[in-house]
């Protein structure tokens, strides 16, 4: 018996994660249970009242609202506990990667994050992740049970399948008493919010954006409105080099809209997009590892011997990209 | 207040990796000949913890480390030079392919033994991932084994309120940060990059910690931490190199119109 564990958005839905979550555990052909944890967990279930789950279990309650360690632990624990599975997925939120671990040792399994395949080969349950930030990937399985497994997204297409009723069992937990609570969030202003998990295309903004050009001049203001523009037009999600995002925490007068948040690489993100287009950047390693999977590249820098001519792109545009990213901006805005 | 910081050595980023497969499961060629940083995110909690250490007096910053004592020592070298602290070092493989509930349980005990250690007025800090292992597991369970559970990854800020209470930003989906507030410690924290730069290197604040440090590595409990129950079927290095096109002296005008192409393709 596997186990999908998920947790609601604040609208009450499952992501998209989670549909892909259950849609890559129903392919290892195990029968398997579906827990939900959330402050409303009906409609969730009733959602995917027909993927084939033999039971629906919920932890539902306003403190289920609320992405917190000891609660969500708690309610995990809970879940797991009540069906004994082998295998217990989930996909790899925040919220399910801040405790897995932790529920994981409660409950005496074992667990992986990051998870990139889960597959079985030879009756057992194998699963695919990478080491050393992206540069090593290992194909391996565990002996414990419960081996408890954080998804990525793109294992599998998400779950679709008609609603129903879900007939969901809920299951009573007595609310561990935490000494956190969540006050909210804090996020740019809509139109400020340069990192869109769910667009098309990265768009890697380099240092190269703050360096003194051919002319002798450093053009930072051009460069902001170039790249906020390109954002603006092409709806794209942008990621940067540490070297641009560091530049800020030196105190130099740099690109405000940007933050550790946006930094890909081996200490930043490693975002999934279909396409990347790279900006004044060097496509050191460093930085393309956190280009693992990305589609589609290709890049704009002035140096024909930058990284990404060395395979690491599609195609490398040797030109100057201020130049390149207002022709395009004029394009895009037709 | 007591800040224990987690965190180990990791291969230089700029070195190239093979994977070999060793007497214990899959290791790097060559582990121990190649260049090491303090890990990164480890590194941020470190700065992280004596940033915050320095404004509130009396504090402690404990660094516990497990690694290969030999290549502990070069490490520390370098860290010495940054931020004060106290090493608690054990003496063990900090490879990225062994099992972080074996490396958390080393972790628990070494902070559990420390002497006369009050866990409630203790911070634990670590990085949210090592850039070994990548996992962002280590941390929870080194908080399970100590009974916390408070705890937050993902950390960029930390903030002590008047009330003694922890605000916390940590980093959520699609580039927003969850606030939380817990009324007091102990904590687990597993940062992420934070809001500091890397601080200067002070051969003074170096002096100082080296006192410490040799002696603490004399003494590195040994802690052999294996890969656990994981049954490595492959680990291999990305195959796909791409053909690249390298195309110059193109005018800017025809670039953007083949991007534009392909950005609505
Ligand atoms: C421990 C560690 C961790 C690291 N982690 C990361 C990480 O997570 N992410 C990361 O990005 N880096 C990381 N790095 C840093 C990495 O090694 C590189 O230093 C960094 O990626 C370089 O950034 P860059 O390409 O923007 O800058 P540069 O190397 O300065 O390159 C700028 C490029 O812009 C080009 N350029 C300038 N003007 C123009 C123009 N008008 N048009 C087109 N091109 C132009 C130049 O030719 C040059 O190629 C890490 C390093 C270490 C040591």
């Amino acid at each position: 018996m596997n186990l999908i564990l998920l947790h609601t958005e604040a609208d009450g839905t499952l992501s998209k994660l989670s549909l892909e979550t259950l849609a890559a555990t129903i392919a290892l052909g195990a029968p398997f249970s579906v827990g939900i944890v959330g402050e409303n967990t009906a409609s969730a279930a009733d959602s995917i009242a027909t993927c084939g789950a033999g039971k629906f279990l919920t932890i539902t309650g306003p403190e289920f609202g609320q992405a917190r360690y000891a609660t969500d632990a708690a309610a995990a624990e809970a879940l797991i506990r009540a069906v004994g599975p082998d295998l217990v997925t989930t996909p790899a939120t925040s919220r399910w990667n801040r405790v897995l671990p932790g529920v994981a040792h409660r409950i005496g399994g074992k667990v992986d994050s990051h998870v990139t395949g889960l597959v079985m080969a030879d009756g057992k349950p194998q699963a695919t992740r990478w080491f050393y930030r992206q540069r090593m990937e290992a194909v391996f399985s565990r002996s414990t049970r419960p081996w408890l497994l954080a998804l990525e997204g793109g294992i599998a297409a998400a779950w679709t399948g008609a609603a129903g009723t879900a007939n969901a069992e809920a299951v009573s937990l007595t609310v561990p008493v935490s000494r956190t609570s969540v006050i909210g969030f804090e996020a740019p202003a809509a139109d400020q919010q340069t990192i869109r998990p769910d667009a098309d295309l990265l768009f890697v903004t380099g240092a190269g954006w703050t360096k003194k050009q051919s002319d002798g001049l450093v053009k930072t203001a051009e460069a902001e409105t170039l790249i906020l523009d390109f954002l603006r037009l092409s709806r794209s999600s942008l990621g940067s080099t540490k070297s641009l995002v560091d530049l800020g925490g030196e105190g130099v007068a740099v690109l405000p809209f940007l933050s550790h948040m946006n930094q890909v690489g081996q200490t930043g993100s490693t975002p999934r997009h279909a396409k990347g287009l790279s900006t004044c950047c060097h496509g050191e390693e460093p930085h393309t590892v956190g280009w693992r999977f990305i589609g589609e590249r290709r890049a704009i820098s002035l140096d024909a011997n930058c990284g990404w001519s060395r395979g690491k792109a599609d195609i490398l545009y040797v030109a100057d990209a201020f130049a390149v990213m207002e022709k395009v901006n004029v394009l895009l805005g037709r | 207040m007591n800040i224990i910081v987690c965190g180990s050595l990791v291969p230089d980023p700029l070195q190239t990796l093979e994977p070999i497969t060793g007497p214990t499961g899959p290791a790097l060629k060559n582990e121990m000949m190649l260049p090491s940083w303090l890990d990164p995110w480890a590194g941020h909690a470190l700065y992280e913890a004596s940033n915050l250490a320095a404004k509130n007096p009396g504090s402690k910053v404990y660094l516990v480390s497990l690694g290969p004592k030999a290549k502990l020592q070069q490490v520390m070298m370098t860290v010495a030079q940054k931020v004060p602290f106290e090493l608690i070092a054990l003496d063990g493989s900090a490879g990225g392919f062994t099992d972080a509930a074996e490396t958390a349980a080393a972790i628990a005990e070494a902070i559990s033994a420390i002497p006369g250690l009050d866990l409630n007025n203790t911070l634990i800090f670590g990085g949210w991932e090592s850039a070994s292992r990548g996992a962002g597991a280590t941390m929870q369970i080194v908080g399970e084994r100590l009974g916390i559970t408070d705890q937050f990854e993902g950390v960029d800020s930390l903030e002590i309120q008047a009330d003694g209470s922890l605000k916390i930003m940590e980093r959520v989906e699609g580039g927003k940060h969850q606030i939380s507030v817990c009324t007091a410690p102990p904590a687990v924290l597993g940062w992420a990059t934070g809001n500091l730069p890397e601080p200067r290197n002070n051969p003074q604040v170096g002096m100082a910690n080296m006192r410490g440090i040799m002696p603490s590595l004399q003494k590195a409990k040994p802690s052999p931490v294996t890969t656990g129950d994981i049954a490595f079927a492959s680990v291999s290095l990305p195959s796909q190199t791409r053909t690249t096109q390298v195309v110059k002296d193109v005018p800017p005008d025809q670039i953007a119109a083949e991007l534009v192409a392909w950005i609505r393709g």
